[in-house]
């Protein structure tokens, strides 16, 4: 339980009616989007409207030594926002105010409460382009997204967050404010911090403004579908069309589990005996994408695609796009429980990954559909389940630790956008050792040595 | 069981929601608060925690769970497919079981039941409601102000009351010669005390293409208030009274012209009544032949368009959020808005998007809902259009409210008024 000064001191800074203490509002935090995790309500919720009140809070919960939970919408998963030892929830969404649109150094500076979608309206009005689109776009904010360094569909042409990343202000662990990076394409001033603490889950430090690096956008775009009744051709297709230098905005992969659920759903005309389908999506200016978008056609079939179907204009473009943003709801509806993973593997090894996901599945007798962005080697098995069904739920730990354990002997990684959280923090040393989790923790105990910011998250505290 | 009997009636529903928020994307309140209490996510979870009985109903969680315009935006937004509808139903009437229900809310559906007296105070109001609601000056419509404050604020801008309701003014049977059909009108609270020129109008386009129109004079309210509150009792107790008013004078159809009595008739009343003995099978067959005007003029019996004259109107038109998401009608209303000659359709910004009236919710959270509201004017300033069409008198009084203290020039209209504006043009023009 909270002591009531500390509360006290808090509503001194941020007003009454920005400091939530009712069970009733608590209770709304003690959660975010990652399924099967345990929650835990915090002691209070402040809504900041300044970095200077950002650098108040963390002053105050340092007297009093009170861990701090930076929270943006709430939505990823891997349990980066949960209050997982009470406290303060920071919630950001009333730092949401897009400051600046520079478009002479094409950057745009933004508070962390803004919706990544609402930056990319406003983009698009100046032509331009905020290039990392995770699924929540609609919902998440953009100082959760550069905290958890989210990627999305665009990553094997576009990149992720972090290549967006340009500057940013943070109120650090004891309470000062500090600017690192700016609007300059080059900056070797200093340690990269910027880099440092995108992605750094918020255990780092705060960040209250961020100077993002926005693009031109393509003119044009041109989507092909290729079927497979066979894994490893599908694989092949996927080197083939880079081996060609042809690096696609976007190419997803569905397996058969995601292609039956997907195709009753919505009825997109998908072979139900397929094994695959690979989804390309090709842009830049029109003679680009044309010259490309045949060549990808070519390559599908000379790579032993089934079918192959290429969307003559936007309708066309919208239906084939229609079974691959299906796939998530599709699978959501089938069980109560969906737990999504992100295992990350070189784009060369995903026929394998996909094989082991698939003897996992028998192994443990789980229904487990993948799904994901294969240019960029970013899968997402997901598993069907019950939370309810205490049996069922212990097979999917296992099945989960195995799906782990397959990425990293292909030379993958645990995580390629969800984050490390609590949710994977015990697998850690599997990917880079012991020395290697020494090293994240001397990190941590330099930046926030009391363990105040978002504790028990990656790092833990002997 | 029925959401409205049992909060583990909607066990399996809440097992549904995986959390991942999407409905922050289309929540009017959300939007306005940031506050995660605000969102289906967070009521779906404070109803999880009062199940799993780690938190308790309390005064607190019935405040909490009034946070909704049950505007379904995020039904439709739901990757899970999750009915929040219907949760947030039975989370309300759970905490009626337990908490009682709030004793101004208690005095009003009470009143709402005892139909001749409600009657009779309305019409009573009529005479009186210049002692409390001061009359503006406006060009077409009768419109006041609260002329002091009895904690909804003076802002709100209010339809005068018709001198007259529109069931005594009308007759019970408006015969037609040589009917193709006989309709029974519904014509609810608002249509009735308020919008009687919404009412007039359904009768005389329903006339004008050849159909006999009843209209029950035992009818009474639809239940919705009470219903989506909670009262589950006074609500069975209008659906029963509504049931055997129809019942009596029989008809081919029913029709509405307002989203929440379309509702009613089409589930509500099925579902509050689906363990009545006597009423139930009354209930479905009613919902079976009830229709909302603008879907009964195009789907069954197509409105006649030879003497039709023309109507210079630039119009947009705003979604009833029970009308578009709940009941699926959303094409119908500009099918007809097109057909008129004259009207020039502009389309508004997200006319889906709710308009904060969602009946008392605008009385228990005025700023709340003058806030969203603000959103849905600032989309309609931007067509530049002269009038708003939409499809259901409590909308009609948000957005009439909000143009007037906006200061907008732009009439505020129910689809089928602008239709009987348009037979008129064609009368007078053949003469």
């Amino acid at each position: 339980m909270l002591a009531r000064e500390v509360v006290e001191e808090l509503v001194q800074v941020l007003g009454r009616e920005n400091v939530l203490t009712e069970q009733e509002d608590l209770l709304t935090y003690a959660y975010d989007a990652t399924a099967a995790l345990k929650h835990q309500k915090p002691d209070v919720v402040v809504s900041p409207i300044s970095t200077e009140q950002v650098a108040e809070v963390v002053k105050i919960a340092q007297r009093h030594q009170v861990p701090i939970y930076p929270r943006g919408s709430g939505t990823n998963l891997s349990g980066g926002t949960v209050p997982i030892q009470g406290g303060i929830v920071l919630s950001m969404l009333n730092l949401n105010k897009i400051l600046e649109f520079d478009q002479d150094n094409l950057t745009a500076t933004v508070q962390p409460g803004v919706i990544i979608q609402t930056l990319n309206d406003e983009a698009a009005k100046h032509g331009l382009i905020y290039p990392p689109d995770p699924g929540t776009v609609t919902t998440a904010t953009m100082g959760g997204s550069v905290s958890e360094c989210s990627g999305g569909l665009r990553g094997l042409k576009y990149g992720v967050t972090k290549h967006y990343i340009m500057g940013l202000t943070i109120v650090l662990a004891n309470g000062k404010v500090i600017r690192w990076g700016g609007k300059t394409v080059k900056n070797v001033t200093g340690y990269d911090l910027v880099a440092l603490f995108t992605g750094a889950e918020g255990t780092l430090g705060i960040i209250t403004e961020m100077i993002v690096k926005l693009i031109p956008a393509p003119e044009t775009r041109k989507s092909v579908l290729g079927v497979f009744d066979n894994l490893d051709k599908a694989g092949n297709a996927i080197a083939a069309i880079i081996r060609n230098k042809i690096i696609p905005a976007t190419l997803e992969i569905m397996d058969n589990v995601t292609i039956q659920t997907v195709e009753h759903f919505v009825h997109a005309g998908l072979p139900l005996t397929a094994e695959a389908v690979l989804l390309c999506e090709v842009d830049g200016y029109k003679e680009v994408v044309e010259r490309e978008s045949v060549l990808v056609e070519r390559i599908l079939k000379e790579e032993g695609a089934v079918e192959v179907k290429v969307a003559k204009n936007d309708q066309e473009r919208d239906l084939l796009w229609l079974a691959r943003r299906s796939a998530l709801p599709a699978l959501a509806q089938k069980r109560p429980t969906t737990v999504l993973e992100d295992a990350t593997v070189p784009r060369s090894k995903i026929p394998e990954m996909l094989k082991i996901v698939r003897k996992v599945a028998d192994k443990y007798n789980l229904q487990i559909a993948t799904f994901g962005h294969a240019g960029d080697g970013n899968l997402h098995p997901t598993i069907l389940t019950d939370v309810r069904d205490e049996d069922e739920m212990k097979r999917v730990h296992l099945a989960v630790d195995e799906i782990f354990h397959g990425a990293i002997a292909l030379g993958g990684t645990l995580s390629g956008e969800h984050g490390i959280g609590v949710a994977k923090m015990d697998f850690l040393s599997l990917e880079f050792g012991e020395a290697g989790v020494e090293a994240l923790k001397a990190l941590k105990e330099a930046l926030d040595p009391n363990y105040m910011l978002n504790p028990g998250k990656i790092v833990r505290r002997d | 069981m029925s959401v409205y009997d049992s909060l583990d009636s909607i066990n399996e529903e809440l097992h549904k929601c995986m959390k991942c928020g999407n409905c922050q994307a289309v929540c009017p309140i959300y939007k306005e608060t940031r506050q995660e209490v605000g969102v289906a996510r967070g009521k779906i979870s404070l109803a999880e925690f009062i199940l799993s009985g780690e938190a308790e109903m309390t005064e607190g969680m019935a405040e909490r769970f009034s946070l909704c315009t049950t505007c379904m935006a995020c039904n439709q937004n739901c990757p899970c497919g999750v009915r929040f509808d219907k949760i947030i139903l039975a989370a309300r009437a759970e905490a009626v079981r337990k908490k009682g229900l709030h004793p101004v809310k208690k005095i009003a559906f009470t009143a709402l039941k005892m139909q001749r007296l409600f009657d009779f105070g309305m019409k009573t109001g009529s005479v009186f409601q210049g002692v409390a609601l001061k009359h503006l000056p406006h060009k077409s419509d009768r419109l006041a102000r609260m002329r002091f404050d009895i904690g909804i604020g003076t802002e709100k801008v209010f339809p005068m009351l018709a001198k007259r309701p529109l069931r005594s003014e009308l007759p019970e049977v408006v015969k037609v010669k040589n009917p193709k059909m006989r309709v029974a009108f519904f014509t609810g609270c608002m249509i009735n005390y308020f919008y009687t020129d919404i009412g007039k109008a359904v009768v005389e386009v329903l006339t004008e293409n050849n159909i006999e129109v009843v209209i029950p004079r035992g009818q009474g309210c639809c239940g919705i208030p009470a219903s989506v509150n909670g009262d589950t009792v006074s609500a069975r107790a209008l659906a029963r009274r509504n049931l055997r008013a129809f019942e009596r004078l029989g008809a081919d159809a029913l029709v509405v012209a307002c989203s929440s009595g379309g509702t009613a008739w089409k589930h509500v009343f099925m579902e509050l009544l689906e363990n009545d003995p006597e009423f139930s099978a009354l209930a479905k067959k009613w919902s079976e032949k009830s229709y909302d005007i603008s879907e009964f003029l195009i789907h069954k019996v197509p409105f006649k368009k030879e003497g039709l004259g023309r109507v210079d109107r630039k119009v947009t038109y705003h979604d009833p959020c029970h009308l578009n998401r709940g009941q699926g009608i959303n094409k119908e209303p500009r099918e007809i808005l097109k057909s008129i000659p004259g009207v020039e359709l502009i389309e508004m910004k997200e006319p889906g998007r709710c308009c904060g009236m969602a009946g008392s919710f605008s009385l228990v959270h005025p700023d709340l809902s003058v806030k969203i509201s603000d959103r849905k004017i600032a989309d309609i300033s931007q067509t530049q259009t002269n009038t708003v069409a939409t499809g259901c008198p409590a909308c009609r009084l948000q957005l009439q409210s909000g143009v007037e203290n906006a200061g907008i020039q732009e009439q505020v209209m129910h689809t089928v008024q602008i239709l009987a504006e348009s037979y008129r043009a064609g009368k007078k023009g053949s003469k």
